[in-house]
């Protein structure tokens, strides 16, 4: 009862962060909904990776949010999306359908045998691919966060200057 | 019928999903997608540590939710920093300004 309570206040802060005008509020929602679905991951028995959603997806993702909506700064949104309401909804409706087609015969399936090894061996022994694939895109987020400050340091004192 | 715990929270996440899609589909700003994005991953998360509770190999849900996780934090990041830049020279984040640039 308590994961579906999580569940629904999760979906009711990505609402919101995809409905509210401002960007801030938006980050802020969406702050909201990684700790909601930490949570959740937590009670479905995934604690190593909750712990990570929670510092990485409400924390770290939330200040980047925050900081790159400061140098961008707050932009009055148009009214209107890319697509009339209408379509979009259609179409959301339409993956959905796919989807639930595609995952729902699968519900019953169970394997033979849990795998009951630590998470640690899992992730060290039979994943090291997978490791190694993380920390190359570590190295391109930190390039991106590279990116981000390049573009603090040009909005600057020393770029109106150069501008004058 | 009764649904079962499982299944009410795979509706949960579907719905999770289908609110992280509108928004990609119906938002203008380019940061709001990039958050529209995350609600997307979020629920493809959660369905994978479902998954995996579900056959009980959730440490090998756990190893793939971290590669998610991190891939999704570096897409956020490099997303975040075009905006950013997109903003500075060009000086707007409305993708329809941006779409009508080409021509």
């Amino acid at each position: 009862m308590v994961q579906i309570v999580i569940l629904a206040g999760a979906i009711l802060c990505a609402a919101q962060a995809v409905r509210s005008k401002r960007l801030l509020v938006s980050a802020l929602w969406l702050a909201g909904t990684s700790a909601l679905v930490a949570w959740l991951i937590y009670l479905l028995g995934a604690p190593e990776l909750a712990v990570i959603e929670l510092s990485v997806g409400a924390g770290l993702v939330t200040v980047l949010f925050v900081f790159a909506i400061h140098i961008a700064g707050e932009e009055p949104q148009a009214l209107g999306g890319k697509l009339p309401r209408p379509a979009a909804w259609g179409l959301t409706g339409l993956s959905l359908i796919l989807l639930m087609m595609l995952i729902l015969p699968g519900m019953g399936v169970r394997t033979s045998i849990p795998i009951l090894l630590p998470f640690a061996e899992v992730l060290w022994q039979q994943r090291g691919v997978d490791v190694l694939l993380q920390v190359a895109l570590i190295f391109s987020g930190i390039l991106g966060i590279l990116g981000l400050l390049a573009g603090s340091e040009r909005s600057g004192p020393d770029a109106e200057k150069e501008v004058s | 019928m009764t649904l079962s715990m499982p299944s009410i929270l795979l509706v949960g996440i579907f719905s999770l999903f289908g609110v992280g899609l509108y928004g990609l589909l119906a938002v203008r700003n380019l940061i709001k997608v990039i958050v529209a994005l995350q609600v997307v991953v979020k629920a493809v998360l959660l369905a994978l540590v479902l998954a995996g509770n579900l056959r009980g190999q959730v440490p090998l849900a756990q190893s793939l939710g971290l590669t998610v996780l991190v891939a999704d934090t570096v897409v956020a990041v490099i997303g975040l920093a075009l905006a950013v830049q997109v903003r500075r020279c060009l000086g707007t984040l409305d993708l329809h300004a941006l779409a009508s640039l080409r021509r």
